[in-house]
């Protein structure tokens, strides 16, 4: 009404009927997922400037320290399988973000004041955030491709390879989520997204684990992102999986999963409870 | 029929911060009331409880016949929520946000374009619907942030400081659009800093302060409490201060209050213009020399002084003369809450 003046005669309130019910889970979950997609995609800034950096890492990586690593096979095809699992975690920092601007911006408020299932808003945002973290595991996978790495494995154990990526991306989102909703603000999202970079870089994905100290081996060895980077690998090598990294990558997957659903059980309730109560 | 919001008790706490301290207030079906307080007086703490984004720590709050802590989802389906603790999403057209809203309030996909329809045209935004909302002035979104609140229907409205920050013209626009929602039957709930927000819009108001309600009323009532309009004087030399609180004191009830470090005085008084003129006449004929005199309406800081009796934030040593009673104490009576 600033910039146009009323021409429309005002539409009587009672057209608008009054539902008898919310929308249900799913229907909540679809919507609001629908919405931070949009919004990522209409404001592309921190999704584009998350895909620069990983393709900047990768670079680094391949052409700075690569030379300097000695790792058994080709460094570029032990690289970007890894990057491929670290991606998960990099791009759970736009989540806490994108989160933390929901809270701030009132959005949170606007939709915990709704008749919906308030769980259903949270799966939204996660799913949205799933979707675009595939789209950034393309885009690592494109990038790898372009700098020389080659596998000789099948379609089908790269896509599963892939699929794993992305349920891995489903469980450590909703921790990101309840740390963005923890921050409180967008500043202080980022701040805490840096608590990433100990399972990012002491894990398989950059180097050999046998090339870290032994109490830093132990960690390394163990901790969930490692599980995910080497199942990738695995999936990556195909036939040679169990002759190079002594496993095949179903034993990798096995323990990968079992971490997601433990890191899933554990911080989707908390981030419920969280939002919950504001 | 039961009041549309019944609270009795309220009180929250925010780590050291007591942000209600026993909270009573009835909000009556079919007009619209307006809960006017300064900043941190608990207004929003107290619409967050109603819109069941809070639970009271103590006290009960019915909503539309439903118990808040009890029932949140269903009050949930009753209320519309706008203003600074809603928003709307810039990234998507006007529609699309109403369209959101209304699936999740539990349309269908038809019926929820149907709804977004209607309220675009009852605001006004029909053109801007397929805009992104960024592109929206201030006016525009808190009209949209309006309407989002207004696709389910709502029985009750709650606007948490709807005009706080617009400039005055989109102001009067969106009062226009609330008037219009009252007049087709929807209860209004809203919180506001500026006295003539309320005055404008409300049928009953309540003054909160520190968590509680200090006064409650009619706009008129509550004006009669405040005192009309206020006289204020600034002298060219200190010493003339004291003579020219003496003739204030004598136009009107109260004291006048008095700022010595600006050199100058105020009175509330009845009949603003003729007493501005005997004002101006005495101290012309005293020989006080005036540097600024003039009269404007009571403030909502003087509205706070006049009934409870101290401003609306403690600062000791801010400059108020101390021992001077503050304007028009005596009028208050009982009526205060």
């Amino acid at each position: 009404m600033t910039d146009a003046p009323m021409t429309t005669p005002p539409v009587p309130a009672r057209e608008l009927p009054r539902p008898r019910h919310g929308a249900g889970f799913v229907s909540t979950t679809l919507q609001v997922g629908k919405r931070t997609f949009l919004r990522t995609v209409r404001t592309p800034q921190v999704f584009v400037i998350g895909l620069v950096q990983g393709a900047m890492f990768l670079l680094i990586f391949r052409y700075v320290f690569g030379g300097a690593i000695t790792s058994g096979v080709r460094y570029v095809d032990f690289l970007v399988p890894g990057f491929v699992g670290t991606g998960v975690l990099f791009s759970g920092m736009s989540s806490s973000i994108g989160a933390a601007q929901d809270l701030v911006e009132g959005l949170f408020d606007r939709l915990r004041s709704l008749p919906v299932p308030r769980l259903g808003v949270l799966a939204g945002r996660v799913l949205a955030d799933t979707a675009l973290a595939g789209l950034g595991l393309l885009v690592t996978v494109a990038v790898g491709f372009a700098v020389g790495f080659r596998t000789s494995a099948s379609i089908g154990s790269l896509l599963v390879a892939v699929g794993l990526c992305l349920v891995g991306s489903f469980a450590f989102t909703w921790m990101f989520v309840l740390l963005g909703v923890l921050a409180g603000n967008p500043q202080a999202a980022q701040g805490m997204g840096l608590l990433v970079f100990p399972f990012t870089f002491v894990s398989s994905a950059f180097v050999p684990v046998e090339s870290m100290p032994g109490w830093m081996q132990a960690f390394a060895r163990n901790q969930p992102l490692t599980q995910l980077v080497n199942a990738t690998r695995a999936f990556s090598f195909g036939d040679k999986a169990q002759a190079i990294l002594g496993h095949s990558a179903g034993y990798f997957a096995v323990r990968a999963l079992f971490w997601f659903a433990l890191v899933t059980l554990v911080f989707a309730p908390l981030a419920a409870r969280r939002y919950e109560h504001g | 029929m039961a009041p549309i919001v019944e609270a009795l008790g309220l009180t929250k706490r925010f780590g050291t911060t007591q942000a209600l301290a026993g909270l009573d207030l009835v909000a009556e079906r079919g007009q619209v009331t307006a809960v006017l307080g300064p900043n941190g007086a608990g207004k929003t703490t107290f619409i967050r409880m109603v819109a069941t984004l809070l639970r009271p720590d103590e006290g009960s709050l019915v909503v539309a016949g439903l118990d808040v802590t009890r029932q949140p989802a269903r009050v949930r389906q009753a209320i519309g929520l706008a203003g600074q603790s809603a928003a709307v999403e810039e990234a998507m057209t006007g529609r699309e946000n109403l369209e959101l809203v209304g699936r999740l309030f539990g349309h269908g996909g038809r019926q929820a374009r149907a709804s977004a329809h209607v309220v675009l045209e009852l605001m006004g935004l029909g053109e801007a619907a397929d805009r992104l909302v960024r592109t929206y002035s201030g006016g525009m979104r808190r009209k949209l942030d309006l309407g989002a609140s207004l696709v389910g229907a709502p029985q009750l409205l709650l606007l948490d400081e709807p005009t706080t920050g617009l400039d005055p013209r989109s102001r009067n626009d969106l009062w226009d659009a609330i008037r219009d929602l009252v007049a087709t039957g929807t209860d209004v709930l809203l919180t506001t800093q500026y006295l003539d927000e309320a005055d404008q819009l409300a049928a009953r108001i309540a003054i909160i302060d520190h968590g509680r309600v200090i006064a409650s009323g009619t706009p008129d009532e509550l004006k009669s409490l405040a005192g009309v309009d206020v006289i204020e004087v600034h002298v060219a030399d200190p010493a003339d201060l004291d003579r020219a609180v003496a003739f204030l004191a004598a136009l009107g009830t109260g004291s006048p209050r008095v700022d010595r470090p600006t050199r100058s005085a105020a009175m509330a008084v009845e009949q603003g213009s003729a007493r501005l003129l005997e004002a101006v006449r005495t101290l012309d004929a005293q020989g006080v020399a005036v540097t600024d005199i003039g009269l404007r309406r009571a403030t909502l800081d003087e509205v706070f002084l006049g009934l409870t009796g101290r401003p609306a934030e403690e600062q000791p040593g801010e400059g108020t003369e101390p021992g001077v009673a503050p304007r028009g104490r005596r009028r208050r009576g009982g009526r205060a809450a």
